[in-house]
């Protein structure tokens, strides 16, 4: 059994318990303990169930490597499935559910699946499921979907918030191991600004628990020291449960912080996102161990000799009673004798090598432990947990020579360097024959913007395996003194099936992606099908797509691939490292732009007035507008039509504020302006204004607004509101990129100037009345503007029309918007001024004829097409989209044109109706002759009307066509002008 | 070819599995093809397989310099609809879709169709009116779409938050045909027919060059020597500006990178697949277990098959804003593929000036959906020479004549 030792566990406070709970199940642990150690001393081995076979699974590793221990932590809102144990820091009131199973953990019916592993080999789903046709959709897709996915699928919103935050630095230290802890101090004392992180809650990484000694002092002492050295130095910061989870172009790093997994509720962010921008990083990542491959690998009980040495050291904890030890190295042999000194049977050392020499199995051996000498593990013993292991010749095929009674096993197959952060941006590795791992080639790195290298690894990640190897690697790197006591380890010797000749059936029970259920009769199943690119193996075996990633046996399935197909390993090659290193909180990814904040809100300064008066809001880009302003049991098409009622008949008003405003000023301003807008902007006077199009270069319609000639070199240009920043964007690219020698200047002042319209026969009257400024149709005519002061505001005033009727735009520097807004309420008031949303100026610019983009336009449509050639210079040389216009197809005189429709019973043509045409097309639809692109009912004339596009345009007026109806059907509407109000226009002019 | 089959399953498993032969040959190159095709991806694939398939021609090679399936066909979220708003659009993606159906059974490969259902959420008004548009377009096209409230949206996705603060969901529109398949399987499943039709599948390959006699094509360089061929297909996605580049011609494409991304697997939380262009993501649920989780494309033009990390993030901002409840899932794995788009955002099925010499691109960041069709139909122009009515209005000349294909009319993204 595993359990908890009397004495010793260099992480956990033996004055601290903290219970918890495992499916349901009250246990108690240790302060310092993760939740694995905890539920290992807790005697929890079994802890959760395999992807696909579904079969009993234990504790295998004691770090992010951990395939297996993976449970629902929390409940309700703070339910987080697939939680690593071995990375989860055990705090009071914990409580853990293992997954993937039913009815319980210790009776599952999906184990079903193992006993017919046989008929389920790596792609069965790809042979079978096919027919009958439906069969797969309806009967075995959901079934393979249920039994599928691992932790349960959370309910709720998240009860926690994540912060982010940004960093810079000289040089990112990563892994707080001694190679990184020398490396963030060699850096340090060179005056460079540091940043050094770790993911865990603990610094040192392996040298305290291997026992190494640095500069004479104990890796324990030698850390510490470490820490204050660094924690005096101004210019480094010092970063635990922080975890470099990628590593982007141009030495851009995520980071992710852990601030209150341990604490969860205390009203810390739960995690916080660090986007470090930094000149260079150091990858100190060390390196995992890799398990061996022989039958029964995957029972509860057997794992990582370097995580048997972990849970025994930091924690106390024995994974078992009687540990066989299993080896091609001499690493291995720390945790027998650990294990040994913890007072703990080893009842034998299984060496796969032939000649076991080395001073570490000399050790061992002295210390009375059986070293067998080129032998294997043939077989594991057990079901829910080891109970024995079977032992033949390495160089045989399973003939058994010895059974051995055990309730542990700790296997070592070597150690591959981490590094993820060298791949990332396409640092290339290779292959060390010595250690059998491929690590970091200097020559190959990821590079910098100049061509530097954005990465150097150093230490274990680096392949310098040992304390002394790996300080080593810092000062031959890096500079520095730092020297670790040297241990002499004999070679390894790589071994990727135990044992050698194993045959088909014991290869059937050797796992290589525990979590996946891959095993190595999958690989070579996928090499005999041809599924030989490393890449193809990994998708039809699904090796290394589990959530560790491939951390654990990646390279042991390699191996097993290169041996089937003949090749060497670095032939084979690897998969593509892709960030995240472990998987990241997608609340963290996110950030706090939630709800509310999901995105910045743009409120115009009347904002809060049109809340208040219970205004239903719609989205304009990041703006919020009042789409109308109901009254109390007034549905919103009520609203909208008293609205534009009222506006026609008395007096509306519109918070226009969201209209895009630039200013273009320069001695190339009108220049500029003629070649963006389709009509002659230079030739306008000062004081007046004009109506412009722009469109791209592709010739179709993209924008329009009213320019205003402010002075001899400066323009004011209107947009549409949900164009503003594009056009912007669009004018300086050209700017920059293309004329970058005119002597132009744009500003976006959309939100400095509150815009208000005021519209309606009784306009005037409220402007008067307000008073400081003649409006008369003298002063003010159509299409003009003037500057002043209106009720005492500064106000530059336009007589410019979106509604037909006699209408004043006025812009007041945004402060004195609300101000402006409230005055003209009240001195509307006695002549009827109401407040009107966009919809009721959608409605009214309908009636009008007035052309809305993104309604009558779609990125298809040219300014011709709808009849806008009048806005077209023939004089000018240039503008943008006027060659594009002159292409074949935009000049044919077939395209669809802008007309008026409207409807024979007055109903209202449904919104994106299209007019069939007779016939079908080759690819048998049915042929269409135009669409509607505006469809309203109007409040003002009584019935519905529209604006859409077809073929023939004007040219059709008169004539009846029928417009597609949702659900079937048809609707007759009349071809007509597009003016359906006020044609002559005197209302606006008036 | 032997017959996959659950009998034959069964058969080999009393051996060890030990039986089954290669799903293709690994051959060498031949001297000369009939017809050569650059690219093995699903489009390349499935042009070789409807050549020998529907027009006999089967003397033919596909030309991969890395693995098959290896490019955007083995990164795609493997979104498959149809209700395109464009006549020449929906007429090819409804071909694809159609294939698609009954492709698993054609290919005797299951492909892992799953036609789960398709959302596009409407966030704003004028969303709304664009998929009115579609519906109505859709309904005279032949293919079948909906437009669905609300309430019906929280009913086919309940862990949705249909009334956000910022942008309340006003509906959807719905393609109740519309889900996804297995991408490895799709290419893997053609590459396997096409083998057995005794096509050569070269993979490790690169075509390094164009040679052309007289204004014809008359072979291929590649890292393996020169091949000849009578006709070739140029396929080849991210990389068509540089192989077009050697057979003499230019073509109207950027390559800029589309990233996605894998949460770890939970059990089963969502059927349908969800996209939300005004906020700018979408995701469904692989039969693994994992949320697969795409957004748009990154602004430059890049090679590198990886992206910027602020992408991701604005992605998932938009995805966790609309289901709340992935909040506490993690991001597994997130990657990068080189996408080739045209300015209409509508692909490219067209001869070139190049003689015998036809091109298949522009598929940017939709183009897993239209593998059966774009197959179908490429392999029509390069037996026939001249287009049929699926790809003539897809041809090179339409930049230049202005006679556009625009899908970005319909909002946002086009997967
Ligand atoms: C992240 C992402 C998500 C996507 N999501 C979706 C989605 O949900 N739904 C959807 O419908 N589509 C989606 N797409 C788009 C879709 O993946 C592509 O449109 C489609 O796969 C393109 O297939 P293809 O065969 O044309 O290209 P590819 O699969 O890229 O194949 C082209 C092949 O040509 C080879 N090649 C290139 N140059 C040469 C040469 N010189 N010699 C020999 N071989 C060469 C390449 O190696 C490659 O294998 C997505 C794409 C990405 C990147």
């Amino acid at each position: 059994m595993s359990t908890r030792l009397a004495k010793g566990g260099r992480l956990i406070d033996r004055t601290k318990t903290q219970g918890f709970s495992f499916n349901g199940k009250r246990m108690t642990g240790f302060a310092g303990d993760t939740l694995a150690a905890a539920l290992l001393a807790n005697d929890q081995m079994l802890v959760g169930r395999s992807f696909k076979y579904h079969r009993p699974r234990g504790i295998v590793a004691s770090g992010a490597e951990e395939p297996n221990a993976l449970v629902n932590l929390g409940s309700g809102s703070r339910l987080e499935p697939n939680q690593r144990t071995t990375t989860t820091e055990l705090f009071a009131g914990l409580e853990a559910a293992s997954q993937n199973h039913w009815p319980s953990l210790e009776f599952d019916v999906g184990v079903a699946n193992n006993y017919v592993a046989r008929f389920l080999p790596a792609g069965f789903y790809y042979k079978t499921f096919i027919h009958p046709r439906a069969a797969w959709k309806h009967v075995f897709e959901p079934i393979i979907r249920q039994s599928a996915g691992l932790g349960k699928a959370p309910k709720d919103r998240d009860a926690d918030r994540y912060e982010q935050a940004y960093a810079f630095c000289d040089l990112l230290v990563v892994g707080g191991g001694i190679a990184g802890l020398q490396a963030a101090l060699v850096a340090g004392r060179s005056g460079a600004r540091v940043i050094l992180l770790e993911q865990t809650a603990h610094w040192g990484g392996r040298a305290p628990v291997d026992g190494d000694v640095i500069d004479g002092k104990p890796a324990e002492a030698w850390v510490k020291d470490a820490l204050q050295a660094l924690g005096e130095m101004q210019n480094v910061t010092i970063r635990n449960r922080c975890k470099a989870a990628g590593v982007y172009d141009h030495g851009y790093v995520l980071a992710d912080e852990k601030v209150a997994d341990h604490t969860p509720g205390d009203g810390r962010p739960k995690h916080r996102l660090w986007r470090i921008r930094t000149g260079r990083i150091i990858a100190a990542t060390g390196a995992l161990e890799r398990p061996l491959s022989f039958a029964g690998n995957d029972l509860p009980g057997v794992m990582l000799a370097g995580a048997v040495r972990d849970y025994t050291v930091n924690f106390a904890v024995s994974p078992g009673d009687r540990t066989v030890v299993v080896t091609n190295n001499d690493d291995a042999y720390r945790t027998a004798i650990a294990l040994k000194e913890a007072g703990l049977e080893v009842p034998a050392i299984i060496d796969a090598r032939a000649s076991v020499t080395g001073a570490l199995p000399a050790k061992a051996r002295a210390m009375g432990i059986r070293v067998e000498a080129g032998r294997a593990v043939v077989k594991v013993k057990g079901g829910k947990r080891v109970t024995g292991v079977a032992i033949g010749l390495q160089a045989g095929e399973g003939a058994v020579l010895d059974e051995i009674g055990c309730d542990a096993v700790a296997m070592s197959g070597g150690w591959s360097p981490v590094v993820h952060l060298w791949s990332h941006c396409g640092g290339k590795l290779i292959w060390d024959e010595a250690q059998a791992h491929f690590r970091p080639d200097p020559k190959r790195p990821p590079t910098n913007h100049d061509g530097s290298a954005m990465v150097t690894v150093v230490g274990a990640a680096n392949g310098a395996l040992t304390a002394a190897a790996a300080l080593a690697d810092v000062a031959a790197q890096m500079g520095g003194e730092a020297k670790a006591e040297a241990v002499e380890e004999a070679a390894m010797e790589p071994v990727w099936i135990m044992p050698q000749g194993a045959g088909p059936a014991l290869k059937m029970k050797m796992w290589l992606d525990y979590q996946n259920d891959v095993k190595v009769s999958d690989v070579q199943l996928a090499a005999r099908e041809g599924y030989t690119s490393v890449e193809h193996t990994k998708r039809y075996t699904t090796l290394g797509m589990a959530t560790d990633q491939g951390k654990l046996s990646n390279i042991n399935g390699l191996a097993v691939l290169a041996q089937s197909l003949n090749e060497g390993i670095p032939q084979v090659g690897t998969t593509t490292f892709r960030p995240p290193y472990t998987p990241v909180t997608l609340g963290a990814l996110a950030g706090e732009a939630r709800d509310e904040i999901f995105q910045p809100l743009r409120r115009s300064p009347i904002h809060a007035w049109h809340e208040a008066q219970g205004a239903y809001m719609e989205p304009v880009g990041l703006w919020r507008r009042p789409y109308c302003y109901p009254k109390a049991g007034e549905s919103h098409e009520q609203a909208v039509h008293r609205e534009i009622l009222n506006t026609r008949k008395a007096v509306g008003m519109l918070d226009a504020s969201t209209l895009g405003k630039i200013i273009v000023k320069g001695p190339d301003a009108g220049r500029f302006l003629d070649m963006l807008y389709t009509n002659v902007m230079s030739t306008l006077p000062v004081g007046k204004c004009r109506y412009g199009l722009m469109c791209n270069e592709q010739g179709f319609l993209s924008d329009d607004g009213v320019v205003v000639r402010l002075t001899e070199d400066s323009w004011l240009c209107h947009t549409t509101s949900g164009g503003a920043d594009r056009i912007h964007g669009w004018m300086e690219d050209w700017l920059q990129c293309e004329w970058w020698d005119w002597q132009v200047y744009t500003a976006n002042v959309t939100e400095q100037y509150a815009q208000i319209a005021v519209a309606g026969p009784n306009a005037r009257k409220v402007l008067e009345k307000l008073g400081g400024m003649d409006v008369s149709k003298e002063a003010l005519p159509f299409m003009a503007f003037v500057e002043g002061h209106l009720g005492g505001l500064p106000a530059r005033v336009h007589r410019i029309s979106f509604s037909g009727e006699l209408s004043y735009e006025i812009a007041v520097p945004a402060s004195h918007g609300l101000a402006l807004w409230q005055a003209l309420i009240a001195a509307g008031a006695e002549f009827g001024v109401q407040p009107y949303g966009t919809e009721a100026m959608h409605v009214m610019r309908a009636e009008k004829g007035f052309i809305m983009i993104g309604d009558e336009t779609d990125g298809t449509v040219i300014p011709q097409d709808l009849n806008l050639g009048w806005a077209i210079s023939k004089k000018k040389a240039d503008y943008l989209g006027k060659r594009g216009q002159e292409r074949v197809y935009l000049a044919r005189a077939d395209r669809w044109k802008l007309a008026g429709f409207e409807t024979l019973d007055g109903s209202v043509i449904p919104d994106g109706a299209y007019i069939p045409a007779a016939g079908h097309n080759p690819n048998g639809q049915r042929n269409t002759q135009g669409r509607v692109t505006s469809t309203y009912h109007s409040p003002t004339l009584g019935k519905g009307i529209a604006m859409g596009l077809i073929r023939g345009g004007l040219d059709r007026i008169g004539e009846v066509v029928e417009f597609t109806k949702m659900g079937g059907g048809t609707v007759q509407a009349r071809v007509c002008d597009p003016v359906f109000y006020d044609k002559e226009g005197e209302k606006g002019n008036g | 070819m032997k017959r996959y089959s659950v009998f034959a399953i069964a058969r080999e498993a009393m051996s060890y599995h030990l039986g089954w032969e290669r799903a293709w040959a690994a051959p060498q190159p031949k001297k000369e093809y009939d017809a050569i095709i650059i690219g093995a991806g699903g489009h390349g694939l499935a042009t070789a397989y409807y050549l020998g398939k529907n027009h006999g021609i089967r003397n033919v090679a596909i030309i991969e310099k890395g693995w098959l399936g290896g490019g955007n066909t083995g990164r795609n979220t493997t979104i498959i609809r149809s209700n395109y708003l464009q006549d020449p659009s929906a007429a090819i993606y409804d071909k694809a879709l159609k294939l698609y159906e009954d492709l698993s059974q054609d290919l005797n490969y299951n492909v892992m169709f799953s036609p789960r259902g398709l959302l596009m959420l409407a966030q704003t008004h004028h969303e709304v009116r664009g998929y009115l548009r579609t519906v109505h377009a859709n309904t005279l096209q032949g293919v079948a779409t909906e437009w669905i409230s609300p309430a019906r949206v929280k009913e086919l996705v309940p862990i949705i938050n249909i009334d956000g603060p910022r942008y309340p969901i006003l509906g959807a529109l719905y393609q109740a045909r519309g889900g996804t398949a297995r991408h490895d399987a799709v290419a893997w499943g053609y590459a396997r027919a096409c083998s057995a039709m005794g096509m050569d599948i070269i993979q490790q390959c690169e075509v390094t060059g164009v040679r052309s006699e007289n204004g014809v094509v008359k072979g291929v360089e590649t890292t393996k020597g020169y091949i000849g061929t009578k006709k070739l297909g140029i396929v080849v996605a991210g990389h068509s500006g540089q192989v077009a580049d050697m057979a003499g011609f230019r073509l109207p494409i950027e390559a800029v990178a589309l990233q996605a991304l894998v949460s770890e697997p939970i059990k089963p939380c969502m059927d349908v697949v969800v996209m939300a262009n005004t906020v700018h993501g979408y995701m469904s649920q692989s039969d693994k277990g994992e949320m697969v989780i795409g957004g748009g494309t990154d602004g430059f033009n890049n090679f590198t098959q990886r992206g910027s990390f602020h992408h991701i993030e604005e992605t998932l901002r938009a995805l966790v804003e609309t289901f709340p409840m992935i909040s506490r899932l993690k991001m597994l794995r997130q990657w990068g593929g080189i996408v080739d788009m045209t300015g209409d955002r509508s692909p490219i099925i067209s001869k070139t000036p190049l003689g015998n010499c036809f091109i298949n691109c522009g598929w940017g960041t939709g183009g897993f959906k239209a593998i059966p069709g774009s197959g179908w139909a490429m392999a029509d122009l390069m037996a026939r020479g001249e287009p049929g009515p699926l790809a003539a209005d897809f041809n090179m000349w339409r930049f230049r004549e202005g006679q556009f294909i625009d899908e970005s009319v319909a909002a946002g993204v086009a997967h």
